[in-house]
Parts: structure tokens; sequence; C-alpha cells
């Protein structure tokens, strides 16, 4: 699954007389990945929702593998939140299977299809434990996992990482990386941390705050830390 | 240690109550003395036992009910929020309706058996379970059902899955507090209607050591409802306590 490509068209949104983003255009192409960031309260979380089909845009269109219906869109994202928010009364193994069980597969079938990927991305033997009884960077993992076999086309993460501490946090970035190298899908990043956004992702769209508008679309390898954070305080 | 607390407290009440008696020479058409009740439960021993054995009946079978009606209740308030608004209140203000005034309309209506007595267990002790229940459902976090909605989980999957589970501790809340109203429920529904429970050995109220006796065994039955209660929250919502 190489991902489905999304299209946001000059999209603005906002709640009673509270306007959250305006004008917001970017497209992320089949299996590409883009960082979003923005002070807090720009309407980062509120886009996710809006791509996922969540909710809907007051103007502008948005479109996941071509489709625009909410459902449509809904059907083709999966969101990772910033708490992990797994279910403490199911193992890491049933928690990662869940959406394969949602989606009718047995929980026998669902659990055989989840348990190599806990082999392959670092959870080996963690399968049977209680979600309390893992470190928040393997609680973020599984929460990853649980995002991958929902089994859509793209991966929208809400600042997946911001709970936990910097050297966890450094490591899961790498890890994630490889990850997404290894299991191909579209994916948007919401984040507050440039260097985190540099370092995952291809490309990097900066929002100002509210309402959130584009201050900057572009390919990270040519940017610094210097450029990103010069564009979030214009 | 702590939890056997209760014992050392029991027997100082109980010898401050016994030397009260005694000391003051108060007559036992005023308080019965803890060594009268003693009597009264050991001379009336397979009497109060077999007693002792209906109103536990009552009390197990309106409790059974109470939770099923008044979880039954919180799952369809819940799903359908349009009748939450109408019927809510209405659950509550049921609350006040004293059991007193209903109780002889249920004998008539249902009998001298079982039913009546069912009846009225289950309608003083459902409101907890409801609305605790109802809390629950409500408390799962937003995100979470937002997630959830992307990992593939329908309405119906998002309430069996998440919604009833996180209510789960709640739900054992009120199912406490339901516990400790079944036993003195179980003693109205009799006084209300032809019994053959403890109620039978409370009709006297002049030999306060009988009547003791049977409030003593009442305290018991509600006390154990609770601890089976409590027992089995441990067993099956262990997360809760380990937070």
């Amino acid at each position: 699954m190489a991902g489905a490509a999304i299209s946001i068209v000059d999209v603005s949104h906002g709640y009673d007389d509270l306007q959250v983003l305006s004008g917001v255009s970017l497209e992320v192409p089949a299996g590409g990945r883009l960082a979003v960031i923005g002070p807090s309260g720009c309407g980062k979380s509120t886009l996710l929702s809006l791509v996922a089909g969540l909710e809907q845009p007051v103007a502008g269109r948005i479109a996941v593998g071509g489709e625009e219906p909410a459902s449509e869109r809904l059907a083709r994202c999966a969101l990772m939140p910033q708490d992990d928010l797994l279910l403490p009364w199911r193992s890491a193994l049933d928690n990662a299977a869940l959406p394969l069980v949602n989606a009718g597969v047995s929980r026998r079938d669902a659990r055989d299809a989840a348990r190599p990927l806990f082999a392959r991305f670092g959870l080996a033997g963690f399968e049977e434990a209680p979600p309390r009884r893992l470190s928040g960077g393997m609680r973020q993992r599984v929460a990853f996992l649980r995002t991958l076999l929902a089994g859509k086309g793209v991966l929208l993460l809400d600042e997946p990482f911001a709970s936990l501490d910097a050297l966890t946090r450094e490591e899961l970035q790498g890890w994630l990386v490889d990850a997404l190298e290894q299991e191909p899908r579209s994916a948007i990043m919401v984040t507050h941390d440039v260097d985190e956004a540099l370092r995952t992702c291809p490309r990097i769209a900066v929002l100002s705050g509210r309402p959130g508008r584009i201050v900057l679309v572009d390919a990270t390898a040519g940017l610094t830390r210097g450029d990103v954070l010069e564009a979030l305080r214009s | 240690m702590r939890r056997l607390a209760w014992i050392p407290a029991l027997v100082v009440i109980i010898a401050a109550w016994q030397a009260w008696i005694d000391l003051r020479s108060v007559p036992d058409y005023i308080a019965p003395a803890p060594s009268d009740i003693g009597r009264a439960l050991w001379d009336g021993r397979s009497t109060l036992a077999s007693e002792t054995l209906v109103t536990l009946r009552e009390m197990l079978v309106g409790y059974a009910a109470a939770i099923v009606a008044g979880l039954a209740a919180a799952i369809v308030l819940h799903r359908a929020g349009w009748l939450r608004g109408a019927v809510y209140p209405l659950l509550v203000a049921s609350q006040s309706i004293p059991i007193v005034a209903i109780a002889p309309l249920l004998v008539i209506g249902l009998g001298f058996g079982l039913a009546p007595k069912v009846v009225i267990i289950a309608l003083v002790c459902f409101l907890p379970i409801t609305v605790n229940a109802l809390d629950g459902f409500a408390s799962a976090p937003g995100d979470l059902r937002r997630t959830m909605r992307t990992l593939n989980a329908s309405p119906r999957a998002i309430f069996w899955r998440v919604e009833l589970p996180w209510a789960a501790p709640r739900i054992f809340s009120g199912a406490r507090i339901a516990a400790a109203y079944a036993a003195v429920a179980a003693l109205f529904a009799e006084y209300a209607g032809g019994s053959g429970g403890l109620a039978d050995s409370m009709h006297d109220q002049l030999d306060t050591g009988l009547v003791g006796a049977a409030v003593v065994l009442l305290a018991c039955l509600a006390l154990g409802l609770f601890a089976a209660v409590v027992l089995l929250e441990r067993v099956t919502v262990p997360w809760a306590r380990e937070g």
C-alpha cells in the first residue's frame, strides 16, 4: 500500500464566531509525508479532523484518494492521537489488533496479523502486556501499529511524540521514518517541534497563529531550523 | 491491618452499649442490650435462619432485576440521545415516589408472592446504577471516540468496545450503592405484603431483642452483598485499581 493522495483546497473552518483555519491549501502526493507545524491553537489538530472526515470544513474542498465525501475520507484515513489512548483492559497485541476486529476480522486472525509487526518493530515479548506495563515510548509504538493496522492509505499523526521525554522522542522519530519506509503510507504529521518536523518529513508546512494560514510550504532538505523559526515568527 | 479496623471498633461499640444498658438499668422496651440480641439470635435460630433465606432470595432476585433494568435503561438512553431528555427527569422523579404509597398497588396487581417484592427492590435500587452508567458511558474521552471512528469502529463497536468497559468502574460504584439499599428495600417489600422473611420477626416491636436480632441479620445480608460486589469488581475491572 503506497497510500492515497491528499488534496486540501482553500479550506477555512471555525466554530461559532471563532475562526480557526483560513484559506489553507496543501497537497500530499500518494506515499508522501508532510509535517505541519505552527503555534498552539492554530488549527493543526482541526486540520487533521477535517481531512479525516470527522468534521466538514465551513469553506473549501478536501479530497483523499480523489474522493471528497466525508464518509469516503473517513474510510481512507487513520488517526493517531497525542496521548496513546490505548484501552487499559486490552493487552498490547489486542490494542494493536483492534482496528481489524472493528472491521469484522475474528480476534484470533486479527492477533495473528498484528503479531509479526510486534516482532519487526521492537515490541517482541510485550504482546500480552497490559498498556500500564509498557514505557511511554512503547505505548506510542503500539498506538502507531494500531493506526497502521487500520489498513488505511493515510495516516494522520497528531503530535504523536509530544508526551515523551526528549531521548525517547528522538529514538521514536528515527523509528517512525523506518516504519513508514517499510510500510509506506501517505502521512500528515502535526507537531510543534521544529527538529522533529525536519527530521521525519521530506516536506513541511508552517501555519500562522489563529486563524491558521499557510506561511511556508517547502521541502525540508534545504531548510534550517532558523528558516522555520523565522517563518513561525512572521 | 487497616481493613480489619472495623473489628475493634465494633467490639468497643457493643461493649459501650452493653455497659450503658447495665449501668443505667435501661428497660428492654426502650432498647435491647447486645446480650438480649445475642440470646434472641440463639433462641430463635431456626426461625431466623429460614426468614433470612427468604429475605436473601428476595434481595438477590430484586437486586439482579435492578441491575438488569438499570443497565438497560442507561444503554437505551445513551444510544438514543433524543430519548434521554424526555425520560431521564422522569426516572429521577420516580425516586421521589414513596414506596409506601405504591406498595399496596403492587401487591394488588401482582399478588403476595415474590413478584411485587422484586419490583419494589428494583425500584429502590436501579437509579444509582442508571445514573452512574450514563455518566460512565459519557466519560470516555472525545479524542478516543474520534480516533476509534478512524479505526473502523461503528457507533455500536465504539459502545461495546470502548464506552461500556470504560464505564465499568462507575457502574460498579452504582452497584455498590444499590447493594447497600437492597436489604432495606427487601424489608419494605415484606412489610407491604405477605412475607415469611425477616420482617416477620420485627412485627412485635416490644420484643426488642428479636427486632435487634433481625436487624443484625439484615445488616449482615447488606454487608455480604456489598462485599460480593466489591469482589466481583476486583476480578472484572482490575485495571481500574492499578490506574
